[in-house]
């Protein structure tokens, strides 16, 4: 009993001087945190942050559009025309469509890069940028495509000329081959009601 | 002190105001300054770097953070009993700043070399409590009420122990005015109370380690006194808010802020003064060595203020190291451990004292 009180006396002073051992040594380990405005932590090789997108690149498949697990990219193309398509890729790959709007909300994104693999032409990818901040919620949504909106309804009214061209064309063409079909047809018929009389014949 | 003032300016009162403002101005600036140290000890203890960003590794930042309190607006709620919140910051200072007077800075700046210095200081620091449970009273906030009668248990409680080693100590010496504790101390660091003091011969090998028990009973009571961590309960943060002070704002704030770091800095010298002879230095002086007169004095002040800030120092380091004790605990401390062992070292060191 009188034992375990000295016990207990000594114990207690003893381990506040262990703690005090430790947190005297630490006082001089070299401090861990770093000035953050003028330090900055090197980032690991394959960080993902925001979101970027190489406009010239893109031809506007929509997979990345697909990948994405919470639907923060956006994406509308007009296909081109014969006589304005799109630049090929930096790789040459050619390009099929306008891009006319490709927005990606960086608020939703939730850098899982699901977004990155399936781009066939690697115009969609991660960056070491992770300062932008807003103080509106709507000026995360970065627009990427960089048609302006006379050039778009340009684009736009291109295609649908050529549509509609393409539409008379096929009106034309189908024209011309219900008439040729009609005339088959008529032949056929001819042919058909000869046909019987001859059959006859061949019975008779 | 006061005499030459009184002689200069005929008047005891403008005599007793400025003599004070010494006095102010060092709480002032060791609080200024102790703030920052303990930021920085914090910090570093954590692997952490502290404030950086005003002045040389942020020296000044205590300085701004003063000058945002300053600027706070004044909140006082409705429900609170205007009267006893309003004088309570004021009445935790002044108790605190009272006992100053008794501290002997050097062999010619003593506030008032009383005859009753301890017991004066004692008394003193046993007042804060009044101020400390208007203010948790006058808040009318169920937090601010437990820290004060926390801090009202734990000052009480811990009065005793501290009581109990301030006699042994003052039967050492013989004397209780804090100049005349000091000045027996003089001469050789073997002469400090905590080898024994100016006692000689095999009384004083006798001595030493019961005044090594006294010291460490002292300041572990002290600390408490002063309501530091791991004594914190009456602000205890992670339960109470902020306990007492939580209603405060702005300079009532600070006051209170003011006069716990005032506070470390007294439990350190009345340490200094018991344990480690005052503001004597353990070498002789510099001014003795060169025949300078007036060096002597300013030599005694930094030794005083440099083995205070030992203590205050060592309280930071505590407070980084040690968690809060629980309120059982606390008491467990006081009753069952401090007190017995205080009152087994007044009888022996007595006993020592006698043959
Ligand atoms: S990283 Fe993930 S969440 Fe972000 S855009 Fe790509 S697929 Fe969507
Ligand atoms: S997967 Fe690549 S090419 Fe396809 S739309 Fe997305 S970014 Fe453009």
């Amino acid at each position: 009993m009188i034992k375990n009180y000295f016990k207990n006396t000594w114990e207690g002073l003893y381990t506040i001087l262990i703690g005090m051992k430790i947190t005297w040594k630490h006082l001089f380990v070299p401090s861990v945190t770093l000035q953050y405005p003028e330090e900055r932590a090197k980032l690991p090789e394959r960080a993902r942050n925001r979101l970027f997108l190489n406009y010239n690149d893109c031809i506007g498949c929509m997979q990345c559009a697909a990948a994405c697990p919470v639907n923060c990219i956006e994406i509308e193309t007009v296909k081109g025309i014969p006589t304005d398509m799109p630049d090929p890729t930096s790789k040459g790959q050619k390009k099929a469509l306008w891009v006319t709007k490709f927005d990606i909300d960086e608020g939703k994104c939730c850098f899982c890069q699901l977004c990155v693999a399936p781009c066939p032409t690697e115009a969609i990818y991660m960056t070491d940028i992770y300062e932008y901040s807003e103080f509106d919620r709507d000026n995360l949504v970065y627009n990427f495509a960089s048609l302006t909106k006379e050039e778009v309804q340009q684009k736009q009214d291109n295609f649908d000329k050529f549509q509609a061209e393409k539409e008379a064309q096929k009106l034309e063409a189908a024209k011309a081959k219900a008439e040729a079909d009609a005339k088959k047809a008529a032949e056929e018929k001819a042919k058909l009601e000869v046909k019987p009389s001859n059959d006859e014949k061949k019975e008779d | 002190m006061q005499n030459y003032l009184i002689e200069i300016f005929g008047s005891e009162i403008v005599a007793y105001i400025l003599a004070t403002v010494p006095v102010l101005a060092f709480i002032v600036l060791f609080v200024l300054f102790a703030v920052w140290l303990e930021r920085k000890v914090s910090a570093h203890m954590q692997d952490r770097l502290g404030p950086m960003r005003v002045g040389w590794h942020g020296v000044l930042q205590t300085l701004a953070d003063f000058l945002k309190l300053l600027q706070k607006e004044d909140i006082i709620a409705t429900a609170n009993d205007k009267a006893l919140f309003n004088i309570a910051p004021y009445v935790v200072f002044v108790t605190t700043l009272a006992t100053f007077t008794m501290l002997p800075f050097t062999s010619i700046f003593i506030g008032s070399n009383a005859d009753v210095g301890i017991f004066f200081v004692l008394a003193f620091s046993g007042a804060v409590v009044a101020g400390i449970l208007m203010a948790g009273w006058a808040s009318n906030n169920k937090y601010s009420l437990y820290g004060s009668l926390r801090s009202a248990a734990q000052i009480v409680s811990y009065e005793i122990p501290t009581a109990l080693v301030v006699l042994t100590m003052i039967m050492l010496y013989g004397t209780m005015s804090l100049g005349e504790i000091t000045i027996a101390q003089t001469s050789h660091f073997w002469n400090w109370g905590i080898f024994g003091g100016p006692e000689l011969g095999l009384a004083k090998i006798l001595l030493v380690p019961f005044m090594f028990v006294a010291f460490i009973i002292l300041f572990i009571s002290t600390l408490a006194e002063s309501n530091r961590t791991p004594f914190d309960l009456p602000e205890s943060e992670s339960e109470l808010v902020a306990g007492f002070n939580t209603e405060y704002s702005g300079i009532k704030f600070s006051m209170f802020f003011l006069s716990e770091f005032a506070n470390m800095f007294l439990i350190g010298s009345i340490l200094v003064i018991f344990f480690f002879g005052g503001y004597n230095s353990p070498f002789g002086y510099l001014g003795n060595l060169l025949g300078i007169e007036w060096l002597i004095p300013i030599e005694q002040l930094l030794w005083f203020l440099g083995k205070g800030m030992f203590f205050v120092f060592v309280d930071m380091w505590l407070r980084w190291t040690l968690p809060r004790v629980r309120v059982d605990q606390l008491m467990t401390i006081c009753w069952k451990y401090l007190i017995p062992y205080a009152f087994f070292n007044l009888l022996i060191v007595g006993l020592i004292l006698l043959i």
